[in-house]
């Protein structure tokens, strides 16, 4: 039988979940744009805030938020996974820079 | 199941191996049918066609290849295919995975994932890669562009980042040619030149880290990295309009220091013949060259000479 490489993937967890080893966490990573860089989008949305009427608003940032849920052996571990996962694919450190919150599933 | 799992693993095809598909340079030219060129696609690219019959009138070998056929996934043992096996690389633009995280950033992920070390080896060899508009942003999170001391940078040091007018910004543009030589996909193109290759991205502003832009700007003009500069039509560097993006210093297209590398916004491959151009009605149109043909007429020529 013939299995795609997701599919190898997950029936690894599958394996590794059920012999014990490996428990679940929760992770939340927040993708802010730098100091000094633009935020069209943000710009854009604040004039559009301005035109239905809410003037008192002053700024609109727009932030990006990641949810993971990850296997792992302890927090730490989790912690150095998603950092690689951060700079190697969820953000561009010439604009990004990102936070990571790690808790483990009940 | 688990047995199918295990048995798959043990039988894994044997991969890229060293020298195996090293292609020896031959005494005399290389003709043009025996170059052979990959354009690689994935869901989301667009203008390969293009691409495609711009290699292909000229004489040369393209072939579409599935990013899947390089990474040997989901594809029959007829239909995997390497990168060393060819001579040149184009990556065409769209918006591949939906432009999803950023622009390119998938795709790039994508290719790094298992062909880092072949990717290398191929600029190595000085084998030439490019990429335009979305392929041009695939190369700068592959982190082969700028490319300033290794070949591949493990994190990027550039971003292609959204226009200033956050909008897709879809029409002519004019380039100045700013190369002194170094670039071997604009040799038939004299410096200071003004081609006109239409853009259309919604993000192509080239951003170094902030506190490091003037350093970074300055090396690529040291190493004459700057391909093509937005101008006016007199040729002065101009801002919006001339300027889609806002890049800084009106940069359209970076080479690696090499010059086989290059990445580019605007599409060359749009104007192949002059009747693409969109002033065409108004002048003769003589032979019929569009302002994007010599780009790929360059790229070949080395080609020929180099293998």
């Amino acid at each position: 039988m013939y299995l795609t490489n997701s599919e190898k993937r997950y029936l690894n967890l599958s394996i590794f979940r059920l012999s014990g080893a490996i428990r679940m966490f929760e992770a939340k990573v927040t993708v802010q744009l730098k100091k000094g860089i633009s935020d069209p989008e943000g710009a854009n949305t604040l004039k559009a805030i301005h035109l239905l009427g809410f003037t008192k608003v002053q700024q609109v940032k727009t932030i990006r938020t990641f949810d993971l849920i990850i296997g792992g052996v302890d927090k730490n571990q989790v912690k150095n996974d998603i950092e690689q996962i951060c700079q190697r694919l969820l953000t561009n450190p010439v604009i990004h820079h990102y936070e990571i919150a790690v808790e483990e599933k009940k | 199941m688990i047995a199918s799992y295990i048995i798959n693993v043990t039988f894994k095809k044997t991969r890229y191996t060293g020298d195996a598909f090293i292609i020896r340079p031959k005494a005399e030219t290389m003709k043009l049918k025996d170059i052979n060129i990959a354009i690689i696609r994935i869901e989301g690219t667009n203008c390969e066609q293009e691409s495609y019959d711009a290699f292909k009138r000229l004489g040369a070998n393209p072939e579409f290849v599935h990013l899947k056929q390089l990474l040997h996934i989901d594809c029959i043992a007829d239909e995997t295919r390497e990168i060393l096996d060819y001579h040149c690389l184009m990556i065409p633009g769209g918006f591949s995975a939906g432009d999803y995280i950023r622009a390119g950033a998938i795709f790039a992920a994508r290719i790094k994932s298992q062909l880092q070390r072949q990717l290398v080896e191929f600029v190595k060899q000085d084998r030439p890669i490019l990429g335009v508009c979305n392929g041009f942003q695939v190369l700068i999170e592959l982190g082969l562009l700028p490319g300033f001391d290794e070949i591949i940078h493990p994190i990027p040091d550039a971003c292609l980042y959204l226009n200033d007018s956050n909008r897709f910004e879809c029409r002519p543009t004019l380039l100045k040619h700013e190369n002194r030589g170094t670039c071997v996909f604009t040799a038939k193109i004299q410096k200071n030149e003004i081609r006109l290759i239409p853009s259309a991205h919604a993000e192509g502003k080239l951003l170094f880290p902030l506190e490091k832009q003037e350093q970074y700007l300055n090396k690529l003009e040291k190493h004459d990295q700057i391909v093509f500069r937005y101008v006016d039509p007199e040729g002065n560097y101009a801002g919006y309009p001339w300027n889609p993006n806002g890049s800084p210093m009106n940069v359209a297209g970076i080479c690696n220091p090499q010059g086989t590398v290059f990445g580019m916004m605007p599409h060359p491959e749009r104007t192949y013949y002059r009747h693409q151009h969109s002033d065409w009605t108004g002048t003769q149109l003589g032979q019929n060259i569009g302002d994007g043909r010599a780009i790929f007429e360059s790229v070949l020529a080395y080609l020929s000479k180099k293998f």
